[in-house]
């Protein structure tokens, strides 16, 4: 099992710390697994990009030219990425501010209101997380919810530990945006 | 403690592993992309439980002459930075070679020249593996090409530094500082107590117990008889270091028709490359020297015989290439392919580079 | 009276510093750096500080002060003094560490080292050697050089629109909150010297109990670099540096 993944927003989505806990949700899962950011200046605005790679085998390239998914969170990041999907690869971006959706017909392509799913939390901080639950839901390899939820315990600090519940919610919220079966 | 898993970048990585050594004290100043060093330090308190020193220092220049002046003391003592930073040390790495001193020397890459960028780059390899600063001196370099290396480079960092007396600086780039990858960190080893550090350095400066001999740490002879004899004593441990501790890694590199070599990340960028180019019929072997200096010059010339070329992959414009062509000779072609100013290449630009300059060169 | 009763252990009155080696130095007969190294060699051997004393020696006439003074010692590039000093001192905390430092390397090249080891307060003894010019090099200009004075890089002397203001650094010293005690002495007569030693003694002390940096300044003669005879150079110390560079404690906690 190998998932090459992209996540790709606004700095200021969570982009960075949503592959932080993807990784470490794959890392309780007792897989191989690396987090490499596009950094510096874009921590403070601007675009933000996260590779994550899981797999049960020693991991080579950080960097890569084609992902099995890609999620975009922006048209800047959809136009960039959506085009290195590998084919029969998967697509998650959030319709908000879109204007040329994608067009490619040889990968699956999950759209998701993530913005308006937010909002029932109250808390925008609840956004990444709403991510994070539609790519478990579309990720072919199954991520056990119980290693997700110590991932997320690992990877944030323990003064925001009172928002885990939280966290688990949205993620319960964003599984129920994606249905692979249609 | 033992086997303990952890998910943490590079950066993060080298200070707890230098606090598991026994690491006696760090200085620094802070530069992107490796703050996160002296961050993590400070954020562990290791002078709560270790005993290990941190301070940040008003300046690169300041912080090495603090690494020296522990090092002149026996101390297991080092400093982090970047390009920019690692040219300021320049000075201070020149006299702590010159006074035959262990220090650990961490250089995360960015690109440069000038203040450059602070994106990935290995730019400084020709400063690194040919002295840097002033004189006829060598560190040892150490490549980490993942951030368990940078764990386990600590470890050897201190203990080739602490057997030949000499500087080691661990060269790692922006990729592996930043990245966050599985790491077991080593168990935790008790600091050296000052009576220790006294019976293994009988040469530092500790103030002269006992009233034995006085201890004079110092670069300087005015004598140019005497400074040659101290010159050849500094080459003749190089000459031991460079027939003793050359490292490296090859993968496929016997059944392969075409041979990489690259170090540090990139190598691991060459790895996937090599999967492309086997799905195209392409058969590569992968050369990563462990060790830039001393160059593993012997198993490289063996890794490329009777092969039809070679590849230098390099986030510089061709400086490694030279230790290469050293190695090869003119045996067979060798070509590079590196991208500049932070710019990180993709797999596939890759397998392009060996399909134009070595399978199908342009006549 | 034969001259062996004379030679009696309780008629002694002098006998050399245990702590100066019998090596001739290389300095220049009328220079202050004997007497200051004598000063320092008798201070640590009094006060029993052998065994846990390590000098920092600078770049310029100095350099040398390992080869006479008989302690540990670690040589510094130029400026740096502070800063290895810092890096002894931090590691072996019980020790008692000094930096021997001219104008260049506390005023020109070290400004930075030498100001941040101060104002953090490291515990450490700065004996700093003004004698405004640059005496190793050959006699050039340095921070401390006066308006007006000739040295080999203001040939026709010092002015302020070329070359700036004499540096007081010892007078920033005092501002810092890391320092506990600042003071400027000369050894040009016996009374001075014996001031200066007291005041030596008082910055080991300090350090000893861990109050903070202590700088003691001694304004100096070069009488090479300043083309004079000793005696000259000791007159136009008095006249000429004493009035920009005043004797005396600037700070004392």
């Amino acid at each position: 099992m190998k998932e090459e993944i992209i996540i790709a927003g606004f700095g200021g989505q969570g982009v960075l710390s949503m592959g932080k806990i993807l990784a470490y949700s794959g890392l309780m899962d007792n897989k191989e697994v690396t987090w490499f950011p596009a950094y510096g200046p874009e921590q403070r605005g601007g675009t933000a990009n996260v590779t994550v790679i899981l797999s049960d085998e020693k991991i080579s390239s950080p960097v890569l030219d084609a992902y099995d998914i890609v999620i975009a969170l922006n048209q800047q990041s959809l136009d960039k990425f959506a085009p290195k999907v590998k084919p029969g690869g998967i697509l998650i971006y959030d319709t908000n501010g879109i204007h040329k959706p994608p067009t490619r017909t040889d990968i699956t392509i999950y759209p998701i209101d993530a913005i308006s799913a937010t909002m029932e939390f109250g808390n925008p901080k609840a956004y990444n997380m709403v991510v994070m639950g539609a790519l478990i839901k579309a990720m072919p390899y199954e991520l056990q919810q119980e290693h997700v939820e110590l991932g997320l315990a690992k990877s944030l600090p323990e003064r925001y530990h009172h928002m885990i519940p939280m966290n688990i919610n949205a993620i319960k919220k964003g599984r129920s945006l994606v249905n692979p079966e249609n | 403690m033992k086997g303990e898993v952890k998910l943490m970048k590079g950066n993060e990585a080298v200070a707890l592993a230098a606090i598991r050594y026994g690491c006696d004290g760090y200085f620094g100043y802070p530069i992107t992309p490796q703050s996160e060093v002296l961050e993590t330090l400070q954020a562990e308190m290791p002078w709560e439980t270790t005993g290990m020193v941190v301070l940040q220092a008003e300046s690169e220049v300041a912080a090495i002459n603090m690494v020296y002046g522990g090092a002149a003391t026996g101390k297991a003592v080092m400093t982090s930075s970047s390009s920019p930073g690692i040219s300021l040390k320049q000075e201070g790495i020149s006299y702590i070679a010159a006074a035959q001193l262990p220090a650990l020397i961490l250089n995360v890459m960015r690109g440069g020249p000038g203040l450059g960028t602070i994106q990935p780059s290995q730019a400084d390899y020709f400063q690194a593996t040919k002295g840097g600063g002033h004189g006829d001196y060598h560190l040892i370099v150490l490549a980490p090409s993942s951030v368990q290396e940078m764990v386990d480079f600590v470890t050897l960092g201190f203990d080739l530094s602490f057997k030949y007396l000499t500087p080691t600086m661990i060269l790692a780039d922006g990729i592996v500082g930043q990245m966050m990858e599985k790491v077991v960190l080593p168990e935790q080893r008790p600091r050296r107590t000052d009576e220790e550090v006294k019976a293994q350095c009988p040469w530092a400066a500790t103030g002269r117990t006992g009233l034995r001999k006085r201890n004079v740490v110092t670069s300087l002879e005015m004598d140019p008889a005497r400074m040659e004899v101290n010159n050849h004593r500094l080459q003749a441990v190089y000459r031991e270091i460079e027939k003793n501790e050359p490292r490296w890694e090859e993968k496929d590199v016997d059944n392969a028709d075409y041979l990489i070599v690259s170090f540090g990340s990139v190598a691991r960028i060459c790895e996937k490359a090599k999967e492309i180019a086997e799905e195209k019929g392409i058969k590569v072997g992968i050369f990563r020297p462990i060790t830039l200096w001393p160059y593993p010059i012997d198993a490289l010339e063996k890794a490329a015989k009777d092969k039809k070329g070679v590849l230098v992959v390099e986030l510089n414009a061709g400086q490694m290439i030279e230790d290469v062509r050293l190695s090869v000779h003119d045996s067979l072609p060798v070509k590079h392919f590196g991208r500049l100013g932070g710019i990180i290449p993709s797999p596939t630009e890759i397998v392009q580079a060996l399909e134009q300059k070595l399978i199908n060169p342009e006549k | 009276m034969e001259i062996k009763e004379i030679i009696r252990e309780e008629n002694k009155v002098y006998s050399s510093p245990v702590l100066l080696d019998e090596t001739d130095m290389h300095y220049c007969p009328g220079c202050s750096h004997g007497v200051v190294h004598k000063l320092v060699a008798e201070v640590i051997h009094e006060m029993g500080l052998t065994e846990t004393t390590v000098g920092v020696s600078p770049v310029g006439c100095a350099v040398f002060a390992y080869n006479y003074i008989d302690v540990d010692w670690v040589e510094a590039a130029h400026g740096r003094a502070p800063a290895v000093a810092t890096g002894i001192k931090r590691l072996w905390p019980d020790n008692t560490v000094f930096t021997y430092q001219g104008d260049g390397d506390m005023a020109a090249i070290g400004t930075a080292e030498s100001i941040h080891a101060a104002n953090r307060g490291e515990n450490i003894v700065m004996i700093f050697i003004n004698n405004a010019i640059y005496g190793m090099t050959g006699g050039q200009m340095a921070p401390t050089t006066l308006l007006g004075q000739k040295t080999s890089t203001t040939p026709y002397g010092r002015r302020v629109d070329l070359n700036g203001h004499p540096l007081e650094i010892t007078e920033l010293m005092k501002l810092l909150d890391g320092t506990c005690y600042v003071t400027r002495q000369a050894v040009h007569t016996p009374a001075a010297v014996r001031k200066a030693k007291a005041a030596l003694k008082k910055a080991f002390q300090n350090s000893l109990d861990k109050k903070g940096t202590s700088v003691v300044e001694i304004v100096s003669t070069c009488n090479s670099g300043w083309k004079m005879t000793p005696e000259q150079a000791n007159n136009w110390m008095v006249d000429n540096m004493f009035p920009k560079y005043p004797l005396g404690d600037l700070k004392n906690e």
